[in-house]
């Protein structure tokens, strides 16, 4: 899967932040992620997992260094040049993040907007192309009959697959995952998690998510890393992880890389 | 167990005691200055009763008269409101700390939009009149800056309620802070807007039937020619119609901002 060979995606450099009040959320981030990887990021509540994801698209201004995305520089970035590498980052959010009064077509819809002008959009008027790509990713997470529902009537697990679909229409290079089947039951959550992989697999896009489940991550990710107070503590292609290294990331055992 | 320490200001509840204090002294103050007599009220009240005595008859002949500055009046809170909330819409949105993260300029535009809302509907009335000139192309003005002023306020404080998730969202798709607000923002809020331009327009219809008062038309304008006449007779009529028409109004108002919860 990690093909050394390929220029990274991602590619975290020396990345602090501190927030305004004080508390330190990253320190000295060092990370690359290379084309077709599915990295699962793992450390406990508030390790600084969601900061650093947010770090990834800019959501969050960070403190120090930078992050390119493509080998483009997304901190420094402005207006429209940022506008189309955040295109390039899709994200789905454990609290779904819909537009509950809309439907789920327009929803879905929604991750066209970095290819059109706002008054365009405004009036609905998109692409029959990029409808037809609506549809598509409604029948793909199985939902092409609520197509024209109030999201506000579908289940949580359904939300989330809207989600997905919406990720899946912005066609991006990256699909950021913060933590995406926390409020979902164990079997909703394998539906998101085979909709991440096929992503991954068949689409080829680069899959980054916070998981609390270890079993999850185990069972999903082509790499591992674990994070504690905002530090990289662990990075281990799967193949190479042990069942005692996850229990020593969430336990603060010693640890390869750690040093102290 | 260390329990964190409220502060002083916390534990004494000095913010409470403090305004109570200040509006209990207000209170003793402004007495002071007005020297509100009660006795006065109370030796002018044969006055009043004459008055009354009048208005039991009304001149119910003159009531068709009524029908036309009465729907000047509606036209006025109709266009008042319309406009307003044209203008208010872009306003409340720039206003609004979670679409504008700009502290700098949600400041300043509320700065401005505080001064505008400051300003009394009867002065900015007196003002349009003239300005304007006296009808009701006064009275449209006065209630299109009155209308905006207080949308604006009520709109952006919705604004600052809603979701913000959604709003992430759509930035992380590439689409612009525009495209934001419309994919966004106003889904969250279209209800609540339309339950406040009904609220902003039922004040409208109230006020603009004061604000006739000082010339600046509808039926205000008649009930001052009635009054100045002593013609208690049509007063009662006109008054009358603006009881009816104000309740009408409530009424339907009401039941569609129910409909729409
Ligand atoms: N907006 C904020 N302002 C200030 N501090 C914050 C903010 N968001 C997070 N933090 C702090 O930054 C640190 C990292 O938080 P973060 O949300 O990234 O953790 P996390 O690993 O995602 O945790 P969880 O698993 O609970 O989601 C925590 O100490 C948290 O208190
Ligand atoms: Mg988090």
């Amino acid at each position: 899967m990690t093909n050394p060979e390929l220029k990274p995606v991602i590619d975290v450099q020396h990345v602090s932040k501190v927030y305004d009040n004080g508390t330190s959320g990253l320190t000295d981030i060092n990370l690359q992620v290379r084309p077709g990887e599915f990295v699962v990021i793992v450390g406990l509540s508030g390790a600084g997992k969601s900061t650093l994801m947010r770090s990834l698209n800019r959501l969050h201004q960070v403190t120090e260094g930078r992050v390119l995305i493509d080998g483009q520089s997304i901190t420094e970035a402005k207006g429209r040049n940022l506008r189309q590498l955040r295109r390039e980052v899709a994200m789905i959010f454990q609290n779904f993040n819909l537009v509950k009064q809309s439907t789920v077509l327009r929803n879905v819809l929604a991750g066209r907007l970095g290819y059109y002008p706002t008054w365009r959009s405004s009036l609905g008027l998109f692409k029959d192309t990029d409808k037809q790509r609506a549809f598509k990713a409604l029948e793909r997470v199985n939902l092409l009959d609520k197509v024209y529902q109030r999201v506000d009537q579908l289940s949580g697990g359904q939300q989330q697959r809207v989600a997905v679909a919406r990720a899946f229409v912005q066609d991006p290079k990256i699909v950021l995952a913060d933590e995406p089947t926390a409020s979902l039951d164990p079997k909703t959550a394998h539906l998101i998690m085979n909709d991440l992989k096929s992503m991954n697999q068949d689409l080829g896009k680069t899959v980054v998510a916070n998981l609390h489940s270890v079993a999850l991550a185990k069972e999903y990710a082509t790499r591992i890393v674990g994070l504690r107070a905002g530090r990289i503590v662990y990075d281990e292609a799967i193949r190479d992880v042990t069942d005692t290294d996850l229990t020593d990331i969430y336990n603060g055992g010693s640890l390869t890389g750690d040093g102290q | 167990m260390r329990i964190p320490k409220r502060t002083i200001a916390q534990r004494f509840h000095v913010r409470l005691v403090g305004s109570l204090l200040i509006l209990i002294g207000l209170l003793i103050v402004s007495n002071k200055f007005l020297r509100l007599d009660f006795n006065a009220l109370i030796q002018n009240f044969d006055q009043f009763l004459a008055l009354l005595k009048d208005m039991m008859h009304p001149d119910w002949k003159s009531a068709p008269f009524v029908v036309q500055p009465m729907m000047e009046t509606i036209q006025m809170a109709l266009i008042g409101t319309t406009v307003g909330t044209l203008l208010a819409i872009p306003a409340a949105v720039i206003a609004a700390r979670n679409v504008i993260t700009n502290k700098w300029i949600t400041g300043a535009v509320r700065i401005v939009f505080n001064i505008v809302r400051t300003l009394p509907d009867l002065l900015l009335a007196a003002l349009f009149v003239a300005i304007a000139g006296i009808g009701p192309y006064a009275g449209v003005l006065t209630l299109t800056i009155f209308s905006f002023g207080m949308i604006t306020k009520l709109f952006y404080e919705c604004i600052e309620t809603i979701d913000n998730g959604p709003l992430e969202a759509i930035l992380t798709t590439g689409g612009k802070r525009s495209a934001m607000v419309v994919f966004a923002v106003l889904p969250q809020v279209y209800s609540r807007f339309v339950s406040y331009i009904l609220y902003t327009f039922e004040i409208n219809v109230r006020a603009s039937t004061v604000l006739g008062y000082l010339g600046a038309g509808g039926i205000g304008q008649q009930l001052q020619t009635s009054l100045s006449e002593f013609r208690y007779d049509q007063t009662a009529v006109i008054i009358l119609a603006i009881l009816v028409v104000v309740l009408a109004i409530d009424g339907v108002s009401n039941f569609a901002r129910e409909r729409l919860q």
